[in-house]
């Protein structure tokens, strides 16, 4: 199976003479709130250093330039604008010529092809103050894992500039949808972040709905209508095996998520037409049961170290967004806002939930505090739902669906300060998204 | 034990010959005034279509297979206890029958919390049918929330319409 081409990663530092690399360029770009001015960079092909090479060359600078530019954070000065000629990764860099059209980060690399091995260098240029950024560093992989290297290039740029984790090396299952609205055949996909690599996990007999990646990555929780009822299953992405898990007869499962260990399932039983939250221990299917009343209670996302647990009720008239422990017990609502509120999604980061808001006929994406303070709704349109966080807690991918009898699901993502919002490109239509955590 | 009408007894005879009974739907039998059950005589009844009262196109077309929901309510309105009344009638007369009971939602909401509202209208349904005196042997439920539509428009026309019940027939004299 392609997509499990399993990446022999081996990194290691170039054993450059100016390893005085102690001394830190001062380039550095924080991300924040409001508006930034996005930092210029330059990333010229690659130099093929053998034959075999010339095509993989262009296409790791293209990737890697769209990784970075993709962010919003960072912007792509075309080669068409370049003065300097690259053609050797070991020759002195004529910084001057970068500093003329104004690129303020260069990164260059050198890539050889060996029968089906794949060798990546790089290095990072604070082109301002004319100093290598970090150490050069070199990936060994195989040809058809050569996306995989190109985004751990940029992974690498990314966290060296903004000093935060990347995200560029991960993977996200979804719902690929096709059909009219009245016929809509789902089936899950997994794909790159960047929707690349698409393969799909199951066929579309059934409803399927909502994946989940598990904290590793190694599995997937999702629901399918495969039984006649919706019922959550655990596909393991390696082996594509699913198995349904343990379910009372007359009752309904849905809305699965992992506990950070993937111990853990927390999801909703409707039973009686009532649907509360339970969690489960996925080895020994003993589930317990974490909210008891006649609302409902849905959505739970766990905080990063598994204590606490997000979730959707309306035992207050609509549908609000609450905290309460991992084992239950009393909850806090947090959102105060107009409008319902659902779906939320606590940040890998810990700092912030990710939510759907429905006010005044129109959907929002949107971020709070997890005390409920400083919302903020980054995006608007006639239905946006189910957002999911990338790995380091700055993008958020979600749900766009269009209105009317043509009306079709797309995947789009946003960062968290709004101003950066694009759609993904899938072969078919696309809802649920979940992203994985970066690679290994 | 409940005596059936001689009409429905002679009808249910005619049935068991039919392979499949309650699998047609016969589309063309709407255009044909419904037949209600012992009013008027057997010749001309077609088994499993839409004038014979034990068939499901007779089930779901002159009874009635669903009821509808205003938005986010899972609260019978006057009509849908009507016709849900109608629904327990004819399920205590044809006993042969389980139901499955679909709950449905409009478009506007998210993808879990419409699952659950579906739930809700589900199991109105079911306690309504319950109360009628149908064994809850013969009843499920189970939601689809906003995956089902019927209607695709986006508008309240469409939207009506799909928040609702559908009482499914299962079983029947193949059963």
């Amino acid at each position: 199976m392609k997509f499990l081409s399993i990446f022999a990663a081996l990194i290691c530092a170039l054993g450059l003479a100016t390893a005085v690399s102690a001394q830190q360029g001062p380039l550095r770009i924080t991300i924040e709130e409001g508006i930034i001015q996005p930092l210029p960079f330059a990333v010229p092909d690659f130099q093929a250093e053998t034959g075999e090479a010339g095509q993989l060359a262009g296409d790791l600078a293209r990737v890697i330039a769209a990784d970075l530019q993709g962010t919003g954070v960072f912007r792509e000065i075309p080669n068409s604008a370049y003065i300097a000629q690259y053609d050797d990764f070991n020759a002195p860099v004529s910084f001057p010529d970068w500093k003329a059209i104004n690129a303020q980060a260069l990164v260059t690399g050198a890539v050889s092809v060996s029968g089906n091995n794949v060798n990546v260098k790089f290095r990072v240029y604070d082109v301002v103050s004319g100093t290598n950024l970090g150490e050069g560093l070199q990936f060994s992989g195989t040809t058809d894992g050569w996306r995989r290297m190109a985004h751990k290039v940029a992974d690498e740029v990314y966290s060296r500039i903004t000093g935060e984790g990347g995200y560029f090396d991960s993977r996200v299952v979804y719902v690929s949808e096709t059909g009219p609205k009245d016929d809509r055949k789902k089936r899950l996909a997994i794909m790159d972040y960047d929707g690349a690599n698409v393969s799909y996990l199951t066929d579309s007999n059934a409803i399927v709905l909502a994946p989940r990646f598990s904290p590793s990555g190694d599995r997937v929780l999702y629901t399918s209508y495969e039984s006649g009822f919706p019922r959550i299953y655990v596909l393991d992405i390696g082996s594509v095996q699913q198995r349904v898990l343990e379910s009372a007869e007359g009752t309904m499962s849905f809305a699965p998520r992992f506990s950070p260990s993937g111990n853990t399932v927390v999801f909703s039983i409707s039973q009686g037409g009532n649907t509360d939250i339970y969690s489960m221990d996925i080895g020994s299917g003993q589930s317990v049961r974490l909210t008891n009343t006649p609302a409902i209670e849905t959505a739970p996302s766990y905080n990063p170290d598994g204590s606490q647990i997000v979730f959707e009720s309306d035992r207050s008239g609509t549908p609000q967004l609450y905290i309460m422990s991992a084992s239950g017990g009393e909850a806090r609502r947090i959102s105060f806002g107009e409008g319902r509120y659902g779906t939320p999604v606590w940040s890998p980061r810990g700092d912030l939930v990710a939510f759907t808001k429905q006010h005044a006929g129109r959907f929002h994406i949107g971020v709070m505090r997890t005390d409920g303070s400083e919302e903020r709704l980054l995006t608007a349109s006639f239905l946006d739902e189910g957002p999911t966080w990338s790995p380091n807690g700055r993008v958020i991918m979600f749900t766009r669906e269009t209105q009317g009898e043509g009306g079709a699901s797309s995947l789009y993502s946003v960062d968290i300060t709004g101003r950066v919002l694009r759609q993904v490109n899938t072969p078919e239509g696309g809802s649920d998204p979940s992203w994985s955590p970066l690679q290994q | 034990m409940k005596f059936l009408p001689m009409s429905l007894l002679v009808a249910a005879v005619a049935l068991s010959a039919c392979t499949n009974p309650n699998r047609f739907g016969n589309d063309d039998a709407l255009s044909t005034p419904a037949n209600p059950a012992g009013t008027a005589g057997l010749n001309g009844i077609v088994p499993g279509s839409a004038n014979d009262p034990t068939s499901t196109a007779y089930f779901n077309q002159t009874v009635g297979d669903r009821v509808l929901f205003l938005i986010d309510q899972s609260t019978l309105t006057a009509e849908g206890r009507s016709t849900l009344d109608g629904q327990a009638g004819w399920l205590m007369t044809n006993s042969d029958y389980q139901a499955i009971i679909e709950g449905h939602a409009d478009e506007q909401g998210t993808r879990e919390y419409n699952l659950a509202l579906g739930a809700r209208r589900a199991n109105a349904v079911r306690e309504y049918l319950l109360s009628k005196g149908v064994p809850a042997s013969r009843l499920r439920v189970v939601s689809y929330g906003k995956e089902r539509p019927i209607e695709i428009c986006s508008n309240e026309a469409c939207y009506a319409k799909n928040r609702r019940a559908v009482t499914v027939l299962a079983g029947g004299q193949t059963s």
